[in-house]
């Protein structure tokens, strides 16, 4: 789960990380208000989307005086931002972070993440800040270092300060940066995040070292233990049919195809998604049904399916371990008499409990094909989508 | 023979009062697995399934001898489940829960480091050691005996390969889901070095997704040790970047975990990967053909 910028500074403060002091507004009379109450004569206004690569797409104005400030935050809110990480259809920019401006002597990244191969956090950090990290990391490796974190004792002050000598902060500032880190450390872990990047970490000409921008991505199975940071949650960040289906545990992800899939298991159904590619189909969703899953969810994950205009068939996919044909069955009759179906439905089952599952949809009287493989099953969607 | 499992091992169920875990003890005791025990905290001198219930795995390893426990508890509280196997030295822990946060599995590794126990999982459809012993969600007729190996990331993918060899009566020694986390007990390379010193396995399926990097890795591992011949197959070749499909594992950023990446790296190690999953199977006979060892793997 993603946050904004601006929230993620407010968690940073929290901590005690040092970072530049603003407030969000909603509106251009917000954004006055907001940039009075600053210390500087400079003001950044900054569009909050869940979407890097904000400034070189025009998303991050500095405005010399109040009139300024109202005049780019009319300009931003409501314009859609087109970044390298929006897509081509862009995002609405609703909100908007009203920002002291900073005197940047130097711009450096540092960021959390796991590392899989050690199945330990790391802490990364390079003196190559305010560009792609991964341009760094393809263009100059030798610049990005690591720090390999013991969960038993967490990140430890001399590999805090090992990391700011090697990112080649001014040693007189060593202390404030190892300081920045050690408390990023601490959100991560106390938030289970599971990635935090400060992508500028700037050195000011004061002499501080805080964080002009924040991005958090949290682990979805822990925020059971976060409340505080699901109430963070945009929801017009997101798209409307994957948080109708994260109320009922589905794994759902839009795609632009019009065969919609249903299937249970990620590693099946993505799987299955490459093989409609691969008879000349594209699938319009990715769709896990999970494991637990009931035939109420599985009668709302048909409903997800088919709320998708561009939808034209529909093919569900079952190998059941876990989870049981006849339930996947029942949700399928159950959906389809409540809303009214009327495009091609292949179905293919196998696995625990297939023969109650098969002689449910048989005696369902629904208009189904029954496909007896996977290729077999995307092969005849395919057709029937033509 | 086989790896990790047998006709002797003896199962403990951990968290067996659930709902999920009962289903599941039935379809193994049925399989025949021995099923020992059970543990659920404050269920102790219960029995379910006919099964005695426990309050403590240590209890249960005292009263019955387990050695390996299956793991159904809800993701909350699995992470503090298996700490609870490891201590009481268990020689497997199998933790099919999906949803552990990732924290959880970073300190359990680290607790694990030095420790007896293997883990295989979490997020995983079990292992199977196919007429001796089913350990997991998998569904049991799929399998046949025999002697090709099935390693997975993923598990209803690992019931499709292995379904495809059943029908043309390839049967398999042990087919084991290590799950689809991104902090797991057990990796490719340490199921492929226990299938390439089993003497009745004779090739093996080697089933990946996008995310990471443990498919290149145990594709190096193959190409510098591996004396059986590989085949495999990559899930996600058609997802976007940036998207996590599903499995927590499974996603591609920064252009890292390609299933392109993953499927050159093991070409180049000589592991022939499928097109699609409906043809793993069809891959695998094809390649044991072309080692002379297709009559000894087809079982009737």
């Amino acid at each position: 789960m993603n946050i904004h910028e601006y929230q993620g500074k407010e968690l940073l403060r929290q901590y005690g990380v040092a970072v530049s002091y603003g407030t969000v507004a909603f509106s251009p009379e917000e954004a006055v208000k907001a940039a009075k109450e600053l210390s500087t004569d400079i003001v950044v206004v900054k569009a909050q989307i869940h979407a890097g690569g904000r400034g070189k797409a025009g998303g991050v104005k500095i405005a010399k005086n109040l009139d300024e400030v109202r005049a780019y935050a009319k300009e931003l809110l409501g314009k859609v931002l087109v970044t390298h990480q929006t897509g081509p259809e862009g995002k609405e920019i609703k909100r908007l972070l009203i920002e002291e401006g900073s005197d940047i002597k130097k711009e450096y990244y540092i960021g959390l993440v796991l590392d899989r191969q050690t199945s330990r956090v790391t802490l990364m950090g390079s003196e190559e800040g305010g560009v792609d990290i991964e341009e760094v990391s393809e263009n100059n490796p030798e610049k990005i270092f690591k720090e390999i974190i013991d969960p038993v004792i967490g990140l430890t002050g001399f590999q805090a300060r090992r990391m700011a000598f090697n990112m080649n902060i001014p040693p007189k500032l060593v202390n404030k940066a190892a300081k920045f880190m050690l408390g990023l450390y601490t959100v991560f872990i106390e938030k289970d995040a599971s990635i935090v990047e400060i992508n500028p970490l700037v050195e000011t000409g004061d002499g501080n070292i805080l964080a002009l921008d924040a991005k958090f991505d949290f682990d979805e199975n822990a925020l059971y233990r976060h409340k505080d940071i699901v109430e963070l949650r945009d929801f017009d960040e997101e798209d409307a049919k994957e948080i109708e289906a994260s109320k009922y545990d589905l794994s759902y992800i839009s795609l632009d195809g019009n065969i919609g899939c249903m299937v249970n298991g990620a590693g099946l159904a993505m799987a299955t998604m490459d093989t409609i590619n691969y008879y000349g189909g594209t699938p319009a969703n990715f769709l896990d049904v999970g494991g637990g899953a009931t035939a109420e969810k599985v009668t709302e994950a048909f409903k997800i399916i088919l709320s998708d205009k561009n939808v034209k068939g529909i093919f569900v996919n079952i190998f059941g371990g876990i989870m049981k044909c006849d339930i996947i069955a029942e949700g399928v009759i159950q959906a389809a008499k409540e809303v009214s179906l009327d495009v091609p439905l292949v179905v293919r089952l196998e696995g625990t409990n297939v023969e109650i599952g098969k002689k449910l949809l048989n005696e369902s009287g629904l208009n189904i094909v029954a496909a007896g493989t996977m290729a077999d099953g995307a092969k005849q969607i395919v057709e029937l989508v033509g | 023979m086989s790896v990790y499992i047998n006709k002797d091992t003896k199962v403990l169920v951990q968290g067996i009062t659930g709902s999920t875990a009962l289903f599941h003890t039935k379809q193994m005791l049925e399989y025949g697995t021995k099923i020992v025990a059970g543990v659920t905290p404050g269920k102790g001198g219960t029995e379910a399934e006919g099964v005695p219930v426990f309050n403590t795995v240590e209890d249960a390893v005292k009263a019955t001898g387990a050695n390996v426990s299956v793991i159904y508890v809800p993701a909350p509280f699995a992470a503090d489940a298996i700490l609870e196997a490891v201590e009481a030295e268990l020689d497997m822990a199998i933790c099919i829960t999906e949803h552990i946060p990732v924290l959880d599995m970073v300190k359990v590794k680290r607790y694990m480091e030095g420790k007896k126990t293997r883990l295989v999982g979490p997020n995983c459809p079990g292992v199977i050691t196919p007429d001796e012993c089913k350990i997991g969600i998998m569904p049991g007729y799929i399998h046949k005996k025999g002697h090709v190996g099935v390693v997975s990331r993923s598990g209803t993918l690992t019931y499709e390969a292995t379904h495809q060899l059943s029908e043309e009566g390839i049967g398999q020694s042990t087919a084991v889901g290590i799950g689809g986390d991104p902090v797991n007990g057990t990796n490719f390379i340490d199921v492929l070095k226990e299938f390439n010193e089993d003497k009745d396995t004779y090739a093996v399926v080697m089933i990946g997704e996008i995310g990471g990097t443990a498919e290149e890795e145990a594709a190096e591992w193959v190409k510098a040790n591996m004396t059986k011949p590989v085949v495999g197959f990559i899930g996600g070749q058609t997802a976007p970047e940036g998207k996590r499909m599903g499995h927590a594992g499974a996603i591609i950023s920064g252009g890292k975990g390609t299933a392109a990446d993953k499927i050159k790296a093991m070409n180049e190690a000589g592991i022939e990967v499928a097109d699609t999953p409906s043809v793993i199977g069809e891959t695998l006979i094809k390649v044991i053909r072309e080692k002379g060892l297709y009559d000894k793997c087809k079982t009737h």
